[in-house]
């Protein structure tokens, strides 16, 4: 077994493939506690929604890369959908359902309408599931993933003062003359690339899973923001590694596998948490 | 020239005032105390002057050397807050967030800064503890040190006392006071007549409109005050 996934490793494509997902699943956990404790995690489904929208779209229009495609329709919903959160007269989570469903609905019949491809329900399903393997990654795409988790990363790394800021208190933050509005939107930002980065390693339906599951899991174990980012950035790593090599070796869809790798890890921390407080 | 000085100020929200005709200044070593009974807009006044809410009608001006932006701000008590991964540490840290600009990380001056607060409340033994495991009287602190470093001038606190026990209540009070001697600037709003109204150097009644601003000792004399304590008694006696 473990003879196979060596040798699987000598192909410098499989050794590209498991970076980005462990690039990936290192960004999507960053902005987690954030979403969860600012109570965006609406904005995170409702834009997962529109990415399979927009990847309807990026395949029937053949591009060289689906992500050039998806990248600025799913930025923009997110600044669309953040300032419809925050305009009192539009109710916001109506709004987001609306959207989310639409995209759906459109992303469907796009698919099914003008697709070239013998096996749309088989792309259906790697959009709304990821590709059955990370292996079928594109090159183009992986290049794409590598870049923009980079620049992910150091984005957070570079804000990480100011987002726990106007993730802890916005209003103080706002007060003492931080511009919270703009690091709202840098936020909302961050995670439409995340969401579509991760697409494409777990699909537009699990995406959310990644992001939300390890910051939950991290939030039981850890008390204060440093050690929560850190460890919620390690149980993903950990999780994305394990659920991709467990699917290369029992050819199981990887998305599945890494999310539910995620999931047992969290009920580990919640057995844990239960048993330290009881 | 006051720190800040509200000119025919309305108060409110998407256009509604809930709060008009103030006509009222904060001085250099003030300890001004806004009463008022609930939803009478003292919050509201409060957000107005920290630029959380837009100005219905009227003016307020900052001056005396104190920027729009150099307050430090204890909000009223929200739910959001009570569940947050934190360390005291960290909290306190985030009160210097304005003054990073554009650098990403805090240097030695803004962590002398956050000791040094820590040490005057006497939470500096907590600083690694989280904050959600705190007792009221202990976040009350770590939120009243976050605020010392973001000014140096003036502190708004907004019902800084409410779900507190009548000890921790008195000692908090009591380190308002020493900060006000120690020069600290101070506006404090709350909902009753309490001891903390005997350290106050004036006082500012709002219920819809002013009912009454000028300087604590002559308060008890006036309308507003048996308008006040009537509201008091009659609750007493339920
Ligand atoms: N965000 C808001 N939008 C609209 N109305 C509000 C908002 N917050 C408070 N109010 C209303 O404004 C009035 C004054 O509230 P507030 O300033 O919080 O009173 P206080 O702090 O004196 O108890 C209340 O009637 C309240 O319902
Ligand atoms: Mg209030």
């Amino acid at each position: 077994m473990l003879h196979q996934l060596y040798e699987y490793l000598q192909y410098p494509f499989v050794r590209y493939a498991v970076i980005v997902g462990v690039l990936i699943a290192l960004c999507s956990s960053l902005l987690g506690v954030t979403l969860v404790l600012k109570r965006y995690s609406f904005i995170g489904d409702g834009l997962s929604h529109v990415a399979f929208g927009a990847l309807a779209i990026a395949s029937i229009m053949k591009v060289t890369s689906t992500t050039l495609i998806t990248m600025p329709i799913t930025v923009i919903a997110a600044i669309l959908l953040l300032k419809g959160g925050q305009s009192a007269k539009l109710k916001g989570d109506a709004a987001i359902a609306m959207i989310s469903v639409a995209s759906l609905a459109i992303g469907y019949m796009l698919m099914n309408v003008f697709s070239a491809s013998a096996n749309v329900s088989g792309d259906v399903c790697s959009t709304l599931f990821g590709s059955t393997s990370i292996l079928t990654l594109k090159q183009s795409e992986v290049m794409i993933c590598f870049i923009l988790s980079i620049v992910v990363i150091t984005v957070f790394v570079i804000f990480y003062n100011k987002i726990f800021g106007v993730t802890f208190d916005e209003n103080f933050a706002r007060a003492t003359g931080v511009r919270a509005g703009a690091y709202n939107l840098l936020i909302a930002v961050i995670i439409a690339v995340i969401i579509v980065l991760g697409m494409n390693l777990v699909g537009s339906l699990l995406i959310s899973a990644l992001i939300i599951f390890p910051a939950l899991s991290a939030m039981r174990l850890m008390r204060t923001f440093k050690s929560v980012t850190i460890t919620s950035a390690i149980i993903s790593v950990v999780c994305a590694l394990l659920g991709i090599i467990i699917s290369i070796l029992y050819s199981t869809p990887t998305g599945s596998t890494i999310v539910c790798a995620d999931m047992a890890v969290f009920l580990v921390c919640y057995v844990i948490d239960r048993v330290r407080t009881a | 020239m006051a720190f800040i000085k509200c000119i025919d100020l309305s108060v409110g929200y998407e256009g509604k005032a809930v709060a008009e005709g103030l006509n009222f200044e904060v001085n250099e070593g003030d300890y001004l105390c806004i009463v008022g009974e609930n939803g009478a807009g003292k919050s509201t006044l409060m957000k107005t002057m920290l630029h959380l809410t837009k100005i219905i009608s009227g003016d307020i001006e900052y001056g005396d050397g104190l920027k729009p932006y150099e307050i430090g701000y204890l909000p009223q008590q929200t739910i959001t807050q009570q569940d947050f991964p934190a360390s005291v540490k960290e909290i306190v840290m985030s009160g210097n967030l304005s003054k990073l600009g554009l650098r990403p990380f805090y240097g030695k001056a803004e962590r002398d800064e956050a000791k040094r607060n820590m040490k005057r409340m006497d939470i500096y033994d907590l600083r690694n503890k989280s904050f959600k495991n705190l007792s009221g009287g202990q976040k009350q602190r770590v939120l009243l040190a976050r605020a010392l470093c973001a000014s140096t001038k003036l502190l708004v606190l907004d019902e800084p006392v409410s779900g507190l026990d009548p000890k921790v209540t008195a000692d908090f009070y009591q380190l308002i006071k020493k900060l006000n001697d120690e020069g600290m600037t101070v506006i404090m709003v709350s909902h009753d007549i309490h001891e903390g109204l005997n350290d106050a150097t004036h006082i500012l009644h709002v219920t819809g409109k002013q009912l009454y601003f000028g300087e604590a000792s002559k308060y008890a004399d006036s309308e507003a005050y048996k308008i006040l304590t009537s509201i008091e008694l009659t609750k007493g006696d339920k």
